[in-house]
This record gives structure tokens, C-alpha cells and sequence, in this order.
């Protein structure tokens, strides 16, 4: 049976996810919008940028991440003193390095539904007098719908999942950085911890399952009320 | 209305150029499918970049390549319907018809809308997808958007009766002769017919391959590049 600490890494791992595709939404948006309908010099290296995360090893992503956000890099010190955001060894950090891993394939997903969308309803709305924002809000959003759903699922499978770039830029600290990928790790690595790993893997299967189940459903409704 | 023009833009396989000065509340744009009607309209609300050129409404310059003017479309003040009707497929028809409404809630507004409603016979399909409408009905819903915008500068119309039976092409005819009399939004109509052509007068505009030899105003369509001679285009009033 489930016990008392499995619960609260799965609350914690649920809690790192979501920040993560909460917080990695409004850039991968910006970004897959840039990327389907501005043309502007230096598109091709962003796109590559964006795409650096999905065939980087996760290690690399948290040691860059630890160079560009740690306590010694200034924008690590601004997040801190600014915004009071502290990474280091924080579930914060957990989010932003399972952000970045899952912000590339929310860009692709989100991008190929903008490119499906149809631009001559963008610009009828535009001859309607829109501005450009309200195009955006009141036609491309809606009708990219199933893809920014699709994203947000996709996105959060890969955070919830978040291994390599989570353990190099936070490290493993039980109840604060330690998510179920990592707590299987850490029971594996205990004699004994068998178990743990057992209840922690069937666990994660579960959530997954669940997400994907629900990702369906609610795709299948947004189809039916576009149409 | 004061629409002056000349613009040219790569269309295709050729240069399609246009130049000419309407001095009319109407004018009726005729010529064959593919001459350039849609493109000139396009270009026209500014949906579609002419290479050179300019374009000045009541004086007004919404394009010019010289001065680098290039007036964004929802900044035009133009009206289009559609030729493809572009009704958005996740709105209902009733939220598609205010869409162009920034007052909405006012009460001339209100009374306005139930008078294009009416006229147009759409007070059942308010609640409807435009994916569950026919064709006709989705015409009249284009028609009735563009109509409850209330473009202060210009109306362009691609052909707005296809599809209509003769009751409600007469209704519909009746609606956009109001405003033109009413109003002083400039209107383009592009159509094929010739009753309509006789029936709304104003100025004609006859889009169609050049040195034709056809009176009055014509938009040249230059096929064959850059090198064939620009079309003459006449000013009409």
C-alpha cells in the first residue's frame, strides 16, 4: 500500500509539473507564434535554441542552467534580490529545470497548430477592425485550442517525468527537489528500497495514464466545440 | 468617395497593375474570374502588399511605397465581405455579426442589428455554427457582418449575392443601396451580373487584359513580367 512519504512526492512532483507548464506556457506561446508567423533575421537559431533542451543530455541543460541561474551568475542573484525567486535547492529550481526541458515540445506542438490555422481568418477579423492582440485572443488561440492542450499535456509529462536536468541543477533533497523520478533513483540506489521503487514506479504509470486519458478527453471536446 | 490608385504587384505568372481615380459613392468592379478583382481588393484593405505604388482614400494615403506608408489593415476603416465568407467557425452567427461591433451594447446598435437580422433573414440561425449553414445562409451572414461593422471609409463587396435566391437577393440589394444612400461609406462591388451592374450605377471599373479596347474604365491585367508596357487606366467619374 501507498504510504505517507509516497503521497507527498507525488504531491510535490504534481506541484514541481505544474509550476514548470504553467510557467514555461506564456514563453512556449510567444515563442511557437514567432516562430509560425513572423519572419525576422536569426529565426533559424532561435528555433534551434528553443529545440536545444530535446537533444541536449538533461545533465548538460542543469549544469548550464546552474551556470546562467546559479548564486554566482548575475541572473541568478537578480532573480533573488528582485523577485525574492530563490532556485537553489528549492522546488523553484526543480520547476524551471523541468520547464526548459518541457518548453520544446510545447513550442512544436503550439507552432503546428498556429501554422493550421487558417490566415484569412486572422486577416477577416483584422478588416473587422481588430488589433493585432485581439486577433491573437479571439481567433488564433481558439482555433489552435487542441494544440496549446496538447502542449500543455505533452509539457507536463516531460516535467513530471524530469530526471537529469533536475538532479545537476537542484541536486536531491528529500521534500523539496526530490520528484518521483528522483525518489526512484534515490529508493534503487538503498539496499532494501525495492518496494519504495515498486510503489513509486506504478505510481508515476498512473499519473501518466491518467494525464493522457484526460488530455484525450478534453482534445475531443475542444474538436467538438470548434466545429 | 475619392479612391485614387496605382499600384502593381506580382500576381502569378504575371504583373498585375492597376491605376485609376473614383469619384463615386459605387463602383461596380466587373471582369472575368482570375483578372485581379480579388487582388485589387485585397490590396485595397490592405490585406495584400502591393509591390509599388499608392493607394488614397478621401485623402487619406493608406499605401505608399515611396513614403513607406502602409496603413494596417484595422486601421483602414474598410469593410470587407468576402468572397469565402471567412465567418470564424468557433463563434456562433450571432457573436460573428457584432465581432465588428465595438459598441455592442448600445441601443442603436441593438436596433440596427435586428434591422440587418431582419432583412436578411437570419433571426434563426443566431445560435448556429457557421460550419451547420448553407451556403446562402452563410453569404447573408457574411453580408450582415460586414454591414454591422459600419466601416467608416469603404465597403468592399466580392460578389455578396452568390448563393441568394431572388427574394433575398432583392433584400439584400435594398440593404446596400440604403446604406449607400444613407451613409457616406464608399462601396466596391464586385460582381458578374448585369442587372446588378445597371441597377447600382456609379462608376465601373472593368478589371481585364489590357489594349482590349474597352471604354470607359478598365484595371489592366499584364500577363508575360515586368517588361510588358504598364496598362492605361482612366480615371473615371
Amino acid at each position: 500500500m501507498l504510504q505517507a512519504a509516497d503521497w507527498s512526492i507525488m504531491a510535490l512532483s504534481l506541484k514541481v509539473a505544474m509550476a514548470a507548464v504553467l510557467g514555461a506556457l506564456p514563453p512556449a506561446c510567444a515563442l511557437a507564434w514567432l516562430l509560425s508567423r513572423v519572419r525576422f533575421p536569426g529565426k533559424v537559431l532561435l528555433d534551434a535554441l528553443v529545440h536545444l533542451p530535446l537533444v541536449t543530455p538533461p545533465v548538460v541543460v542543469g549544469w548550464l542552467l546552474l551556470g546562467l541561474l546559479g548564486p554566482a551568475a548575475p541572473a541568478g542573484r537578480w532573480l533573488e534580490a528582485a523577485l525574492g525567486l530563490e532556485l537553489m535547492f528549492r522546488w523553484t529550481g526543480a520547476a524551471v529545470a523541468a520547464g526548459v526541458m518541457a518548453l520544446p515540445l510545447m513550442v512544436r506542438s503550439m507552432r503546428l497548430s498556429f501554422d493550421g490555422v487558417d490566415q484569412r481568418l486572422e486577416n477577416a477579423a483584422r478588416s473587422l477592425g481588430a488589433s493585432p492582440v485581439r486577433v491573437f485572443w479571439s481567433v488564433s488561440v481558439p482555433l489552435a485550442a487542441p494544440g496549446v492542450l496538447a502542449a500543455l499535456v505533452l509539457g507536463f509529462a516531460r516535467a513530471l517525468g524530469e530526471f537529469g536536468a533536475t538532479i545537476a541543477f537542484v541536486s536531491n533533497i528529500p521534500g523539496e527537489t526530490r520528484t518521483l523520478s528522483l525518489a526512484i533513483y534515490s529508493a534503487l540506489q538503498t539496499p532494501g528500497g525495492e518496494g519504495t521503487a515498486t510503489r513509486l514506479a506504478v505510481l508515476s504509470l498512473l499519473v501518466s495514464l491518467a494525464a493522457l486519458i484526460g488530455s484525450e478527453a478534453m482534445v475531443r471536446k475542444g474538436r467538438r466545440h470548434a466545429s | 468617395m475619392r479612391l485614387e490608385a496605382d499600384v502593381s504587384v506580382a500576381s502569378g505568372e504575371g504583373l498585375f497593375a492597376a491605376r485609376f481615380r473614383i469619384d463615386q459613392p459605387l463602383c461596380v468592379v466587373t471582369g472575368a474570374s482570375g483578372a485581379g478583382k480579388t487582388t485589387l481588393l485585397h490590396m485595397i484593405a490592405g490585406l495584400r502588399r502591393p509591390d509599388r505604388g499608392y493607394i488614397r482614400l478621401n485623402g487619406v494615403t493608406l499605401f505608399d511605397s515611396d513614403a513607406g506608408i502602409n496603413l494596417a489593415p484595422e486601421r483602414r476603416a474598410i469593410g470587407c465581405v468576402f468572397q469565402d465568407d471567412r465567418l470564424f467557425p468557433h463563434m456562433d452567427v450571432r457573436t460573428n455579426l457584432l465581432f465588428g461591433r465595438d459598441d455592442r451594447r448600445s441601443i442603436e446598435a441593438a436596433a440596427e442589428f435586428d434591422q440587418v437580422v431582419d432583412a436578411l433573414d437570419l433571426g434563426g440561425l443566431l445560435r448556429r455554427r457557421p460550419a451547420s449553414l448553407s451556403g446562402g445562409e452563410k453569404r447573408r451572414a457574411a453580408l450582415a457582418r460586414a454591414l454591422l461593422q459600419r466601416p467608416a471609409r469603404l465597403l468592399l463587396l466580392d460578389e455578396p449575392l452568390t448563393g441568394l435566391d431572388a427574394a433575398r437577393r432583392e433584400a439584400a440589394l435594398g440593404l446596400i443601396e440604403r446604406r449607400r444612400d444613407q451613409t457616406g461609406t464608399g462601396m466596391f462591388y464586385v460582381t458578374h451580373q448585369t442587372p446588378e451592374v445597371r441597377r447600382l450605377g456609379g462608376a465601373h471599373l472593368r478589371v481585364g487584359p489590357d489594349g482590349a479596347g474597352i471604354a470607359s474604365a478598365q484595371v489592366g491585367l499584364a500577363v508575360g513580367g515586368i517588361n510588358t508596357p504598364l496598362p492605361r487606366l482612366f480615371a473615371v467619374t
